[in-house]
């Protein structure tokens, strides 16, 4: 301990023994603050008071000697239980800046690009509730006359959810530039999912195809969300739902494959459980009020609906989400 | 000349027996009343350990002379279970976490050296020096 610390200590407390000044306690904490930046355990902070103390009072009893001989014993758990704070502190910097490469290479693996095609006005928000999501969608667009898009949800958040939907972005990649039904898609992923998940990780996904030509919807879904139809005619919503279980539970499952008409002015919301099963501090909210709020907004571009609906969810939760939130809004122009 | 004494650690009396015999010694070789408090938790830590995991174990202090430095080294052998993950008990918050004290990583913090040798169903063996300043 260098003895100018030491030195520097006595006459603040020796001021502060003559004459109990405010002034003395702020210039005190004023220096302990080199202490800390010092890292100068407690035991250290009361050994240097002690020896303060005996040097400012002369007659001072042998008791109150042993005293602080006693508490510098006990200090030395606080001193230890101190630095391994710092430790730990620094240790969880070292797995944020982890975290945050990972994120990168999240943002980069599993990059949703919105397609710009004639016809059909898509519009996607995706918002994840930790930092690294378990919501994926993802958009197949081979050029022709058909758009596959698919959403998916892995059941659990965060980083395990994330690398499993990596596996699922490869399962979907090995579909590209060819022409499969949203059931065999389906079932194509699920083999996948099958072998190399284990059983604790469950994933549901809504796959649907879009064809530009006769304006049919054709969608599978492996225990997802149904989806919501919007229909101009009738100002009704329709749900899209299709039997078939989660991916990745049995290899060889047939999932059912269903079609609907898209008119003009019709559109389709696909979303997960983040938005269906948004809450806020007393209630879940309920299926009518999104229908609700798709309704009011039914006017808008596909992309302003979908924003609308994550703003107003978002808003009654204030801003902390339960759970990934994505929706997708598919609108026949 | 090297002084060597030991205490034998079966009860958790022998801890506090251990903890006399580290202060007496760090204090004849002039260490400090802040020193001698945190020889004194390594030793009461490290036999703790011993009575608590290995049930029977001895600790060991030795002065020591090396290259003109004055220290004490703290010996602590069991022949307890040994350790089968070495690198854990290293890491801080795992024995803190469970409630178990200050644990391996602070015994490597109040000391100037740290050496643990284990091995599964033979023991362990755990070295400590602190030089005098």
């Amino acid at each position: 301990m260098p003895q100018e610390v030491g030195k520097k200590y006595k006459e603040l407390l020796r001021q502060y023994i003559d004459r109990q000044n405010e002034k003395d306690l702020y210039f005190g904490q004023q220096f302990i603050r080199k202490f800390i930046e010092k890292n100068i355990p407690p035991e250290d902070v009361i050994s240097i008071h002690k020896t303060a103390l005996m040097e400012s009072v002369p007659d001072m009893p042998d008791s109150l000697n042993h005293s602080f001989d006693f508490l510098i014993e006990m200090m030395i758990h606080y001193g230890l239980a101190l630095r391994e704070h710092q430790s730990l502190i620094r240790k969880q910097e070292e797995l944020q800046m982890e975290m945050n490469v990972a994120l990168k290479v999240q943002d980069t693996l599993l990059k949703t690009e919105v397609p710009s095609v004639e016809g059909l006005d898509i519009g996607l928000v995706t918002e994840s509730a930790k930092q690294m999501s378990g919501d994926y969608v993802y958009f197949l667009c081979d050029g022709n006359d058909k758009i596959g898009v698919a959403v998916a949800d892995v059941m659990g958040k965060g980083i395990p959810a994330a690398l499993c939907m990596t596996m699922v972005k490869f399962g979907l990649d090995s579909l590209q530039n060819d022409n499969t039904s949203p059931q065999n898609a389906l079932a194509a992923v699920n083999r996948i999912v099958e072998k190399s998940v284990d059983d604790s990780m469950f994933i549901s996904m809504f796959y649907g195809k879009y064809n530009m030509q006769d304006f049919s919807f054709s969608y599978s879904s492996a225990g997802h969300e149904p989806a919501l139809l919007y229909k101009s005619s009738e100002n009704i919503f329709k749900e899209l739902g299709a039997k078939g279980l989660l991916l990745g539970v049995l290899p060889d499952f047939k999932y059912e494959e269903r079609t609907v008409q898209l008119e003009k002015g019709d559109f389709l919301v696909i979303m997960t459980d983040g938005v269906t099963e948004a809450r806020t501090e007393t209630d879940f909210i309920d299926e009518a009020y999104i229908q609700d709020l798709l309704e009011k907004a039914k006017g808008e571009c596909a992309q302003t609906i979908a924003e609308k609906i994550y703003e107003e969810l978002a808003s009654i939760q204030n801003y902390r989400l339960h759970d990934d939130f994505t929706i997708v809004v598919l609108k026949r122009d | 000349m090297e002084h060597r004494s030991s205490v034998d650690i079966y009860t958790e009396w022998d801890i506090v027996a251990a903890r006399q015999l580290g202060r007496n010694e760090a204090k004849k070789s002039g260490f400090g009343t802040v020193d001698q408090a945190r020889i004194t938790t390594a030793i009461s830590e490290l036999a703790r350990n011993i009575y608590l995991y290995a049930e029977e174990g001895k600790i060991e202090i030795t002065n020591v002379i090396e290259d003109g430095l004055i220290g004490i080294r703290i010996i602590a052998t069991d022949s307890g279970p040994g350790i089968p993950d070495v690198r854990r008990v290293m890491e801080d918050g795992f024995s803190t976490s469970g409630g178990l004290g200050a644990g391996i990583p602070g015994v490597k913090r109040l000391m100037d050296e740290f050496k643990i040798e284990t091995e599964l169903g033979v023991g362990t063996l755990v070295t400590a020096i602190k030089w005098l300043r």
